[in-house]
């Protein structure tokens, strides 16, 4: 089983970055078997929208 | 005050006005990270702060004024990164990272200690009075150079490959700093806010 380490590496590149099938497989596969890394993946996720809701749009305040 | 169009109470100013002297010290934070030069930081964060306060008429509600400044700001670092040139680049260390080894056994599992735990109502976090500090604590507290990286990347939300060309790194490395950003941010979020409740854990 892929470790959960390199399980972590691909769910934070697949916010950057499009993987390939064989890595998309991988990574499917290691959260249909771990918990653990299902929680991680559902919080970079949200880490990533949170982080854009850190800003609204601020190109009207200028002006 | 703005376009006047909205009439504002006295108190409704000094409100205003108290908040954006508290959020600040966190925008000249973020400036002086990506800029590197504390002059230069303080001038954008004025001017950021001058152009909201001049569109206040446009926002509602105070946990907003947050993201309205900061989207100001944002913008302005966006152009000057854009701005500059490589060699303008200073005091970047792209081995400048955290180390995230502590939170995995020798088989790269999980250790108990580290394993995510669930997060209550994740979603509603960024309404609430609070959030934004605990959220930019937890980035200014990652080293410098990684702080920098994923400002770039999830904050200002620029590319990797416009992240790399700024900053003269590859993109790989570019992607393990932004690996060990996230699992630090997720644990120091996970300590610093979303474990307040364990009741109606949803994640």
């Amino acid at each position: 089983m892929q470790s959960c380490k390199r399980a972590t590496e691909l769910m934070s590149q697949q916010l950057d970055r499009e993987l390939s099938a064989s890595e998309k497989m991988s990574l499917r596969m290691h959260l249909f078997m771990c918990r653990h890394c299902r929680k991680c993946n559902t919080q970079f996720k949200v880490l990533h929208d949170l982080a854009s809701a850190r800003s609204r749009d601020g190109k009207d305040g200028e002006r | 005050m703005g376009k006047g169009s909205v009439p504002v109470s006295e108190s409704q100013t000094e409100e205003v006005q108290r908040r954006l002297a508290e959020v600040r010290p966190r925008l000249l934070a973020f400036a002086r990270l990506q800029l590197g030069d504390q002059a230069q930081a303080e001038d954008l964060v004025q001017e950021s702060l001058v152009a909201a306060w001049e569109g206040l008429d446009r926002f509602t509600g105070s946990a907003q004024l947050e993201t309205w400044v900061f989207g100001i700001l944002k913008h302005k670092l966006i152009d000057e990164i854009r701005h500059r040139s490589r060699e303008q680049t200073t005091g970047f260390d792209p081995d400048d990272m955290p180390e995230v080894d502590g939170l995995f056994n020798p088989r790269a599992h999980w250790l108990p200690a580290a394993r995510p735990k669930a997060w209550s109502e994740p979603e509603q976090a960024c309404m609430q009075d609070g959030f934004w500090q605990v959220f930019d604590f937890c980035v200014l507290h990652l080293p410098e150079s990684t702080a920098r990286v994923f400002s770039m990347r999830e904050l200002m939300g620029l590319e990797t490959s416009e992240i790399c060309d700024a900053l003269a790194i590859s993109e790989q490395n570019c992607w393990v700093i932004l690996h060990r950003a996230r699992l630090k941010l997720r644990a120091c979020l996970e300590n610093g806010w979303f474990s307040k409740e364990d009741n109606n854990a949803v994640l």
